[in-house]
């Protein structure tokens, strides 16, 4: 149990600081080590993890109580919890004192910025190719998933709305 | 306790999206605590640094108000409501779906699966629109999804060679419209959940 406890700590604590433009980046990293790696669970289990932390209150990186809920039960969840918010905070933590002591804008901020843009872009179409690649989707998921894919990027549907679309649709259909 | 309280109501706020927009309705409007050219910068900073960008923006404006304290105090705000939820809905979850209903349940996470994959294209497209404005910038997006999504390259190793790329690449580039992701953080963010 210790061993778990301290692995879920690890690993997230690891992608914590990885996070780069949002904690959607490290999703193919997580599934990677969640399934194939630990296999706590299997692909469609992590998916679905991940579209129960979708539909809820709060940062998407929650996924990670979910996880160490499945893993470990309620201590599991906490730890893991605290393990992904907790590094990335006092990183955050000492930037804003840094950033506030020095109050100024330079052409630094500009070229970093600029920068990091392209690669937060990239790693969020990573988090879906790797989601898409670690489950045993069938045509109907596959069209739920184009579905939302160009209903979601042309206009301002609500993606909550989406997600309990895409459940009611296949279990209409009674088949993914 | 004011900051803590506010943020609360961010964390509670918050279903379906829109995070910082709560987080600005809560600190700027109706609180006054920071103002609006302030909460860009500290948007546009909270995604630079790694990390949840929400967790870190109200990281950023608690320790604005009252430094560490503030911080800690505004990072439990935020996180009350949300964790008690998904630790609710984490036990329900994993105890239906071990009975008789599991297979319905199974089926109608499949398809919030399938529609939530396609959320997180639409937010790449969307963030993509946005801040890319050059063939360099489409490369390194480009190269940064292959290579971590498709090819799974360890973050490890991925993050600093693309990210030190990126740099090189983007060295004095010519001027353009850049901070627009943060230039509307309100819609980013809601795109980006």
């Amino acid at each position: 149990m210790i061993v778990v406890l301290l692995q879920l700590t690890g690993l997230f604590a690891l992608l914590s600081v990885l996070a780069f433009g949002g904690g959607a980046g490290v999703i193919p990293q997580m599934q990677h080590a969640v399934v194939e790696v630990h296999h706590w669970m299997t692909g469609p289990q992590f998916l679905a993890l991940f579209a129960l932390s979708r539909s809820a209150p709060g940062p998407g990186s929650l996924i990670s109580v979910l996880i160490g809920q499945k893993v470990a039960g309620l201590g599991g969840g906490l730890v893991s919890g605290v393990a992904m918010f907790g590094p990335s905070s006092v990183l955050a933590y000492m930037v804003a004192r840094f950033w506030l002591r020095s109050s100024g804008a330079g052409g630094w901020r500009t070229w970093v910025e600029r920068a990091l843009a392209p690669v937060a872009v990239g790693l969020t179409l990573a988090s879906g190719i790797a989601l898409l690649r670690g489950t045993e989707h069938g045509w109907a998921a596959y069209a739920v998933t184009l579905a939302a894919t160009v209903l979601l990027s042309v206009t301002d549907l609500n993606p909550v709305a989406m997600t309990v679309a895409g459940a009611v649709v296949l279990l209409v259909l009674g088949a993914r | 306790m004011a900051l803590y309280l506010g943020f609360l109501t961010v964390g509670a706020c918050s279903v379906g999206g829109g995070l910082a927009a709560w987080t600005r309705r809560v600190s700027v409007t109706r609180r006054g605590w920071i103002d609006d050219r302030q909460f860009l910068t500290f948007y546009a900073l909270a995604q630079l640094v790694p990390g949840a960008t929400n967790a870190n923006l109200a990281v950023f404006i608690g320790t604005e108000m009252r430094g560490g304290a503030g911080a800690l105090a505004a990072m439990a705000g935020l996180m009350t409501v949300p964790l008690g939820v998904f630790l609710v809905m984490g036990s329900v979850y994993f105890t239906l779906s071990r009975g008789p209903a599991g297979a319905w349940i199974g089926l109608a996470l499949a398809g919030m699966g399938a529609s939530a994959v396609g959320l997180m294209f639409a937010i790449g497209f969307r963030l993509g629109r946005r801040n890319l404005h050059s063939v360099v910038s489409f490369g390194v997006a480009g190269a940064t999804a292959l290579a971590v999504g498709l090819f799974r390259i360890d973050l490890l190793v991925a993050l600093p060679v693309l990210i030190a790329t990126s740099l090189a690449l983007h060295w004095r580039a010519p001027p353009d419209r850049t901070g627009g992701g943060a230039a509307d953080g309100g819609k980013a963010d809601r795109a980006a959940r």
